[in-house]
């Protein structure tokens, strides 16, 4: 079975999860978001790599932030930035997801970028462009279900290399919520396709997902033995419905066990760097003063997150 | 479409409820096997069937195939060679009301195809609240009573409506799975649905009603089935509870001996089931309770139009298109596992029909003359075409099979003939 995301030759033509992405497809976007990092730094913060071509914003799962980091790259290369918020329109009508699809794909869509609760929406959507024999149109995950969110993985790969250089010899810690972490299976995916030394899931037996050490995985379930010695922490969000008493106790005990206090990080590598895909918890995953600390790289994971897509969607549309 | 005196000759014939399998003669008259080997006494044949290089065996008997529309999945079914099947109560409406029953039961009297056995509503609605008046559809046609995949959570009913179908030997046949483990699940809680981001459903979902379903039937005494055993595990409860002397019974849907959670692939719809396809180790221990005979094979047969498949997994409905792949699909395992045919067809014939408890799976002298005549070699590619079910959904799309029906007989007529 080939990986739906790559062509016949191998390239990339929808990114719709880390998994079965090969290390140099990663390292080329990774590379081509650094050429991509001095273009926001300009006075006029565009290039016209995606002049003329539309990008249609579909999310299906409300989200302004990652919404709004989309339309940034996307403006930044000149596209063309249609946002849809389907949760508020087709679908409210009883439109299905492809009837949604075929209807922007008539209206020339390039690329999609899509937001759905639903595990698997992006890779359907994908199917179907493919059965259609639209080859020219590319699907850019954006977030579905517990399954993946690609660009957070890439650019938490981004961030990582940006402070660490080289995967080989490091030690990453993943904590919390694994299981309704999407982001947190795209850095386990990313992580060892680049080859990481080690990654470890880090939380209670009931925020982990089952066989989870199948993925390549080292699952601690005490903190302290989680992040000691380990370059990089990378805190997972903490939902509040998880916090009701059916998975855990209390935000309380969630804290005192897995929360990031500056006395749990001193466990960590001195030069350990601290990262959140946000919005953070404070006081729940992790304590305000490791989150403003000199440790914490969650600005810069932001930053880089515009760049990081940008480069996907400019390798999107030249393949 | 008269009942004729038939005479079926040069094939090998294959019964395994009498453990037959040998080139001899097969002779039908009056909707009954007349003879075998030799013809009887003033037998004169209307027809003479050559059924050279073909194999002549017991109509096969479904444990369990929805009719969406009844006429087209009756045809599927006879093309399928299965002359009877049993058909669970969650139809819209769902078999709790007996002129439902009676309806069903005409309409396919009617139609003359593949025989309708009608499995009641163990509970009004299907609802888990209150019995369904089990006599009163027992009188209706219904042979057996089950909640199809609904639970009844309420574990005091469920003993209430074990102890009430036992007043009257009723068959009581439950879908083992625990409400609340299974949750929103939609696939094994293993390594694809962790991987793919899926909610999952465990092991412990079918082990624990198992386990429930096994305590309450020995306390209320009642005759018990276990209907698509998904799990190793489930399967090892079964086989002690034999062994303990119970006599309870189980199926296994012909797609979990062929396939695992591997078969999601890439969020593939097609292999989304009810219950899950489990892991490989799963999928082994399936196979040999059914080589053992410990778990009879259904079609678990569940037409989705194109609609209900086209979304996200999780949204998508579960169940595949089964009747006309059922005998391809054992004859599958059976070659894989290197099986006797004859063991191997009795999970589809003899066995399901000492199940139902139904005249039925047997060419013993006497019995109701449904028959499969099928060409063991023909190879064939499952297409959507290919299927005459309104079901196109199959995880099995383009493969290839070998065994091909060549001709179906029910009570003597010949329903199907390719």
């Amino acid at each position: 079975m080939r990986n739906p995301q790559l062509n016949a030759n191998g390239e990339l033509t929808h990114l719709l999860s880390t998994d079965g992405l090969p290390r140099a497809v990663i390292n080329h976007i990774l590379d081509t978001a650094s050429s991509f990092l001095e273009v926001s730094d300009r006075e006029v913060k565009k290039v016209p790599l995606l002049r003329g071509k539309s990008v249609f914003n579909v999310f299906f799962e409300n989200s302004t932030r990652t919404r709004t980091t989309f339309e940034i790259a996307a403006k930044r290369l000149s596209a063309d930035v249609i946002n849809l918020d389907v949760t508020r329109s087709s679908t409210a009508k009883g439109e299905t997801l492809l009837d949604t699809v075929d209807n922007l794909v008539a209206m020339h869509a390039d690329m999609f970028v899509v937001r759905h609760a639903a595990s698997g929406a992006p890779h359907l959507i994908a199917d179907h462009l493919r059965r259609l024999g639209r080859n020219d149109v590319h699907v850019v995950n954006a977030g579905d279900g517990r399954h993946a969110h690609p660009t957070q993985g890439l650019l938490d790969m981004y961030t990582i290399r940006h402070y660490k250089k080289d995967f080989a010899n490091l030690a990453v810690a993943i904590v919390g919520d694994i299981l309704h972490s999407r982001v947190a299976r795209s850095d386990i995916h990313a992580l060892i396709a680049l080859g990481a030394a080690e990654v470890r899931a880090v939380g209670p037996q009931t925020l982990l997902p089952a066989a989870i050490e199948k993925m390549g995985v080292r699952v601690c379930h005490d903190l302290g033995e989680g992040i000691r010695d380990c370059d990089v922490v990378i805190m997972l969000r903490l939902q509040n419905e998880r916090m009701n008493g059916a998975l855990l106790p209390s935000a309380r005990e969630y804290f005192r066990c897995y929360g990031l206090t500056p006395m749990a990080l001193a466990l960590a590598k001195p030069d350990a760097i601290v990262m959140h895909p946000g919005p953070m918890n404070r006081g729940v995953e992790i304590d305000s003063d490791v989150a403003d600390g000199p440790q914490a790289v969650i600005l810069p994971q932001v930053t880089f997150g515009i760049a990081v897509r940008m480069a996907v969607m400019g390798i999107l549309a030249g393949n | 479409m008269t009942r004729q005196h038939l005479h079926i000759h040069n094939a090998r014939l294959i019964d395994p409820g009498q453990g037959l399998d040998a080139c001899l003669d097969l002779f039908l008259a009056d909707g009954q096997v007349a003879a075998i080997g030799q013809p009887p006494a003033g037998f004169s044949a209307e027809r003479r069937i050559d059924a050279t290089g073909l194999i002549v065996c017991p109509g096969l008997v479904d444990l369990s195939a929805r009719l969406g529309g009844i006429e087209p999945e009756l045809r599927a079914a006879v093309a399928g060679g299965v002359t009877s099947l049993a058909c669970p109560p969650d139809t819209k409406p769902p078999l709790d009301e007996p002129g439902l029953v009676e309806r069903l039961v005409r309409r396919s009297e009617t139609l003359g195809l593949a025989r309708v056995y009608p499995i009641g509503a163990l509970t009004q609605e299907l609802a888990g609240q209150k019995l369904a008046e089990m006599n009163t559809l027992s009188r209706a046609g219904c042979i057996a009573f089950s909640q199809a995949k609904h639970p009844i959570v309420n574990t005091q009913l469920l003993l209430r409506a074990m102890q009430y179908a036992a007043t009257f030997d009723y068959a009581v046949r439950l879908r083992p799975q625990d409400d609340f483990l299974a949750g929103d699940g939609v696939a094994h809680d293993g390594e694809v649905a962790s991987r793919l981001g899926l909610t999952g459903i465990p092991v412990s979902a079918e082990t624990v009603a198992i386990a429930t379903a096994l305590q309450l039937a020995c306390e209320a005494g009642v005759r018990l089935h276990l209907s698509r055993l998904s799990s190793g595990a489930g399967v090892a409860l079964i086989r002690a509870a034999r062994r303990g002397g119970m006599q309870v019974t189980c199926d296994i849907a012909i797609h979990h001996l062929h396939l695992s959670e591997m078969d999601i692939g890439y969020f593939d719809s097609y292999a989304r089931f009810d219950p899950p396809l489990r892991s490989t180790s799963d999928r082994d221990a399936l196979r040999a309770a059914a080589r053992e005979g410990l778990a009879a094979v259904c079609s678990d047969h569940t037409p989705v139009d194109a609609d209900g498949k086209q979304l996200p997994f999780a949204e998508a409905l579960p169940g595949a298109s089964a009747l006309e792949l059922l005998l391809p699909l054992t004859l599958r395992w059976a070659a894989e596992e290197e099986l006797p045919l004859a063991v191997a067809l009795a999970r589809i014939t003899s066995d399901p029909a000492a199940i139902l408890g139904i005249e039925a799976g047997s060419l013993s002298v006497g019995s109701p003359a449904d028959v499969c005549v099928f060409d063991p070699g023909e190879r064939w590619r499952i297409t959507p075409e290919a299927l005459r079910s309104q079901g196109k959904n199959s995880p099995f799309l383009d493969h290839e099979v070998s065994g091909r029906v060549r001709m179906t007989l029910v009570g003597g007529r010949i329903v199907f003939e390719a």
